[in-house]
């Protein structure tokens, strides 16, 4: 190789030195086109969890815990006013929601990882202090729309019925959070449809029991008679129909990560 | 207009070293680690942009028109069929939020090296950059045969590769403010709001392909010798063109 501080070479000598370096370039940059190839086939070839190649899955939950590190429980996605939400919502996603459902007798199911089942009405749910919502509702498609959510909180829900901790106590996410299970699970009645929850997002202040939307109740196709609405994940988190609501240490199952999505989903 | 090959230098500035003005000389062009990170964007980029239209076809909604009348739809059902980009939106996204790492870190890495070794004061527009990339845009269509000024990069080149490194800078920025905003809702709303913000992620990848088109076109033209200083770092330069850029 040349000396840089020396004169440069010149006319054969110069000549010589260029084959020579073409020969070492192109052998090196060869080498490293295989190996980038070869690590390509490894990567896509890789055993697939949760329905893309493992190694992908690892950068995501790594993706998630940076997130999460970074204070994604307690930011506020941006809101806006409620008329900004013009006519029907769009519908995307009719999973779980094939029968009728009659919201007179419709209970919810509550489940925590070692206690027994409680069942609330919908009465006692819609008692709660009532809150409304517009934000960005934002498809993992791509698309997205200013919607309007109205229902309660899911984080007031938690505490009048004392649920998400292991002492039945209300959550108390800072001043005790060894007494949160780490996860939420919600389904639809048939369990058809189901997503998971880590709990920072599920209590967030935008995390919604919704019975009504864009100011009009529910309907079938967007959720009646409950519905859930997370400001702060791609809209296919957002619950519709919710039957049954398990907290507990595991990570749960979550329909769609189980089909190759993020499983955190967090916007 | 991008890697014009080297016509006669300008009268005065080969004549300083007589005697070695009629043989081959070697130059030392492109440092190690510049050609590195330059290759590296290769696949990245690729990667990038092929799990990006796996993740566009999924609400493929932009088209370019005039008037009311659609001129191009982003893309035709031929282009998604022809490369296998359909139903893919959950491995798209997968790779696109793994290899994104591999762009910033490439791209950071760029500008952190240029920064420090001086590279950039090569790559930076100057004020003489705008009368010589006009220059050599005129050089390019034929119509100015004059002589260009020497240097390692001329200033169409500068403006190129200046360019590129914001819109990648822009990439990254209109990426996170789609990939969390909520989170970074401030950044998102400061873009014009989510769906300005996915427009703009959008068109500059666009920006990327009609970059890579002219890049490959004006390497092609520049020849061998030009190719060749992208892998090897060092330039032949031949007899009596020998300048002391």
């Amino acid at each position: 190789m040349p000396d840089p501080k020396g004169p440069p070479p010149a006319g054969v000598t110069a000549e010589r030195q260029m084959r020579r370096l073409t020969r070492r370039g192109f052998i090196t940059g060869g080498a490293a086109a295989l190996a980038g190839l070869g690590a390509w086939r490894w990567l896509a070839t890789a055993t697939p969890e949760d329905g893309v190649p493992w190694p992908l899955r690892r950068v995501l939950r790594w993706n998630e815990s940076l997130a999460e590190s970074l204070g994604s429980p307690h930011g506020l996605a941006p809101t806006f006013p409620s008329n900004a939400a013009r006519g029907p919502a769009r519908t995307n996603g009719l999973i779980g929601l094939d029968n009728d459902v009659d919201s007179t007798r419709w209970r919810l199911r509550v489940q925590h990882e070692s206690r027994g089942e409680k069942t609330i009405r919908l009465q006692d749910v819609l008692a709660l202090p009532r809150h409304d919502l517009a934000t960005e509702f934002k498809c993992v498609e791509g698309w997205n729309e200013v919607m309007h959510f109205s229902g309660v909180r899911f984080v007031d829900f938690a505490t009048r019925f004392g649920l998400a901790t292991r002492s039945g106590r209300a959550p108390d996410p800072l001043g005790n959070p060894k007494d949160l299970y780490r996860y939420v699970y919600l389904a639809t009645p048939d369990e058809d449809y189901y997503v998971g929850l880590d709990m920072a997002s599920a209590l967030h202040p935008q995390t919604l029991l919704c019975d009504a939307m864009n100011g009009h109740p529910l309907s079938r196709q967007h959720g009646a008679p409950l519905r859930l609405y997370l400001a702060v994940k791609y809209g296919y988190k957002s619950l519709k129909r919710i039957g049954i609501i398990r907290f507990q240490d595991q990570r749960p199952a979550d329909y769609w990560a189980a089909r190759g999505y993020d499983w955190y989903a967090g916007l | 207009m991008i890697e014009s090959a080297r016509p006669p230098a300008v009268g005065g500035q080969s004549g300083a070293n007589v005697e070695e003005d009629d043989v081959n000389r070697l130059d030392k062009k492109h440092p190690r680690a510049i050609r590195w990170m330059h290759w590296i964007n290769v696949p990245v980029l690729t990667i990038m942009i092929w799990s990006g239209l796996l993740i566009y076809w999924a609400n493929d909604v932009y088209d370019l028109g005039l008037g009311g009348i659609t001129l191009v739809h982003f893309f035709p059902d031929w282009f998604y069929r022809g490369l296998g980009l359909e139903h893919g939106l959950a491995l798209g996204m997968a790779y696109h939020f793994t290899f994104m790492w591999f762009f910033a870190v490439n791209g950071l890495g760029y500008v952190l090296y240029t920064a420090v070794s001086g590279e950039w004061r090569h790559l930076l527009p100057n004020r003489r950059t705008p009368r010589e990339a006009w220059l050599v845009v005129l050089h390019d269509l034929r119509i100015y045969k004059g002589p260009l000024p020497q240097a390692k990069f001329n200033g169409a080149q500068r403006i190129a590769y200046t360019g590129v490194i914001l819109m990648g800078a822009g990439s990254l920025v209109t990426g996170l403010a789609i990939y969390k905003p909520a989170q970074l809702g401030w950044l998102t709303g400061l873009l014009g709001g989510y769906e300005w913000a996915r427009a703009e992620h959008f068109a500059l990848t666009i920006g990327y392909v009609l970059f890579f088109v002219v890049h490959i076109a004006q390497v092609v033209r520049a020849g061998w010798n030009n190719f060749r200083a992208m892998v090897t770092g060092y330039e032949l330069v031949p007899a009596k063109e020998a300048d002391h850029a």
